[in-house]
């Protein structure tokens, strides 16, 4: 067997196994920065051994011997075995082991995912241990410097080490708020590249994610809300890349991605099946309105409206409600959307989503703090695109 | 593994402990949590405190001994007792924790014991 086919086997493993390896491997020590150091050396050396060896009948079990060799002699400081690990042979018990720990994965995603880890960590945390996406991929994504990034990261698997977070499932009271945990930090590398303009591939990461999640997790309804909401976003980016900023309900439907938005409404229907909604059903179930567009030609604002209301109820935050007064707006009741506005928080009147209805509705009513408001809008909008967009919107071009 | 639960508690609550309106509904709640860390047999060691009124703070500047009136710092909360347990890890902690009465009332903070050192 040559060496590209062994190096492509190599990559192929790390990508579907890599988490999954780490996860075992971490599980008994709670050694994170060990684990990855352990398996970084058994794909090193798999790809020392396997181009002259041949690929071994089991990969997986090939790299975990070697990295568990590999964790136990720097755990004893024992460099005496590292000479043997040349001869290594699959044990019987790994292939075993395999079989039995195929939800490790997914108590390492609880693991990042824990409420004793900082939140802004859990997100990038997920990425590099369970997909073993590298730290400055993930630092560029999430704009922070390397440096943040990796002191964020180090210092979370240091509380996991230190603190002995638990490897393993949460109990059944404590499932629905940890899981809410999980898909948030999904949704949060997602989130961090939504519109895929850094062209890290964080968006199809964070899909993949959700896959993953979805294949441990068959009967969680809110994780295919997760993964639908996604696909429902992803499969608009030929439509809203580009020079120019378009909005939603002006993006050309032709454009969207069929395939995902189809997947996405079957896993929308599958999930309402288990009659458990949630934030995530409900907010892909927003996007959905947004895609029965390209088939009815017109934007239901009456399921809109009610989805968005529906959605404070979930998760109750400041972008609902500002998302929920321009619906409102759309639907002729501008000040109606700007009494809505009035009602947030002080802390949100910089928020810049409500800054640019705000503008919007006072066009609407003809009301002369029009100006003013039009310009703070654009004051706070930092995107290029967006404010060319809006200078045009408001006439300011 | 040890970890040690740090309780605190607000002066509403260590007010209760001596009122006689609610002294028994006080330490009824501490007693209940008591005994069920000690029948899951987690209990490594662990005391009530007296009060922060009670409490004096000393620090040695420049070899001089400074003593003073009052807690460290004049907080909302102020430790009421602690806890040493041994369980496995710190999600198992945190559900102790969470069952004392000061959680509901005050906070509990959660902190692994060092290991002897060797």
């Amino acid at each position: 067997m040559g060496a590209p086919s062994a190096r492509h086997v190599a990559e192929r493993t790390a990508r579907l196994s890599f988490g999954r390896l780490l996860a075992i491997l971490a599980a008994g020590t709670h050694d994170l920065p060990l684990a990855e150091e352990a398996l970084a050396e058994a794909f090193a050396r798999a790809l020392e051994v396997w181009p002259r060896q041949g690929v071994p009948g089991h990969p997986e079990g090939w790299l975990l011997s070697v990295a568990r060799n590999r964790v136990s002699n720097l755990h004893r400081h024992d460099r005496t075995r590292a000479a043997a690990t040349e001869e290594l042979i699959l044990r019987a018990e790994e292939r075993a082991d395999l079989a039995v720990q195929a939800d490790e994965r997914l108590a390492l995603m609880f693991v990042c995912a824990h409420p004793a880890i900082d939140p802004a960590a859990r997100a990038p945390l997920m990425l590099q241990t369970v997909l073993g996406l590298d730290a400055a991929r993930i630092a560029a994504a999430f704009l922070v410097p390397p440096s943040t990034m990796g002191q964020r990261l180090v210092r979370a698997k240091a509380r996991i080490k230190e603190l002995r977070l638990r490897f393993a499932l949460p109990d059944a009271d404590d499932l629905p708020d940890r899981l809410a945990d999980v898909l948030e930090a999904i949704y949060g590398a997602f989130g961090a590249d939504w519109d895929g303009s850094a062209g890290l591939g964080l968006p199809e990461e964070a899909i993949h994610l959700a896959r993953v999640l979805m294949g441990l997790m068959p009967q969680a309804p809110e994780v295919k809300g997760l993964l639908a909401l996604m696909l429902y976003v992803h499969a608009r980016r030929a439509a809203r890349d580009g020079q120019v900023f378009v909005p939603l309900s002006e993006q050309d439907a032709a454009l969207w991605d069929r395939d995902q938005v189809i997947e996405a409404e079957g896993l929308l229907t599958q999930a309402a099946r288990a009659g458990q909604f949630g934030r995530f059903q409900c907010e892909a179930a927003i996007q959905s309105v947004h895609a029965q567009r390209a088939i009815t030609g017109q934007l239901n604002l009456a399921a809109l409206d009610t989805l968005h209301e529906l959605l404070l109820r979930f998760h109750p935050t400041v972008g609902g409600k500002v998302a929920h007064a321009a619906v409102r707006r759309l639907q002729g009741d501008a000040a109606g959307a700007l009494a809505m506005l009035e009602a947030l928080p002080d802390a949100a009147r910089t928020y810049q989503p409500a800054l640019v209805l705000r503008a919007h509705c006072l066009r609407d009513l003809g009301a002369a703090e029009f100006s003013g408001a039009a310009e703070a809008a654009l004051a706070v909008t930092t995107d290029a695109r967006l404010k060319s967009h809006l200078r045009r919107e408001f006439g300011l071009a | 593994m040890q970890y040690m639960l740090m309780l605190n508690e607000t002066a509403a609550e260590f007010a209760r402990r001596t009122d006689p309106e609610e002294t028994q509904a006080y330490w009824g709640g501490w007693n209940a949590f008591i005994g069920a860390m000690a029948q899951a047999g987690v209990i490594v060691k662990g005391d009530g405190l007296q009060g922060p009124m009670l409490a004096t703070t000393v620090r040695v500047v420049d070899g001089k001994r400074h003593v003073q009136d009052g807690p460290f710092a004049d907080t909302k909360e102020q430790l009421g007792g602690y806890f040493v347990i041994e369980v496995p890890d710190l999600d198992a902690a945190l559900d102790w924790a969470a069952q004392a009465p000061c959680a509901l009332a005050g906070s509990v903070e959660v902190r692994p014991v060092l290991p002897p050192m060797s």
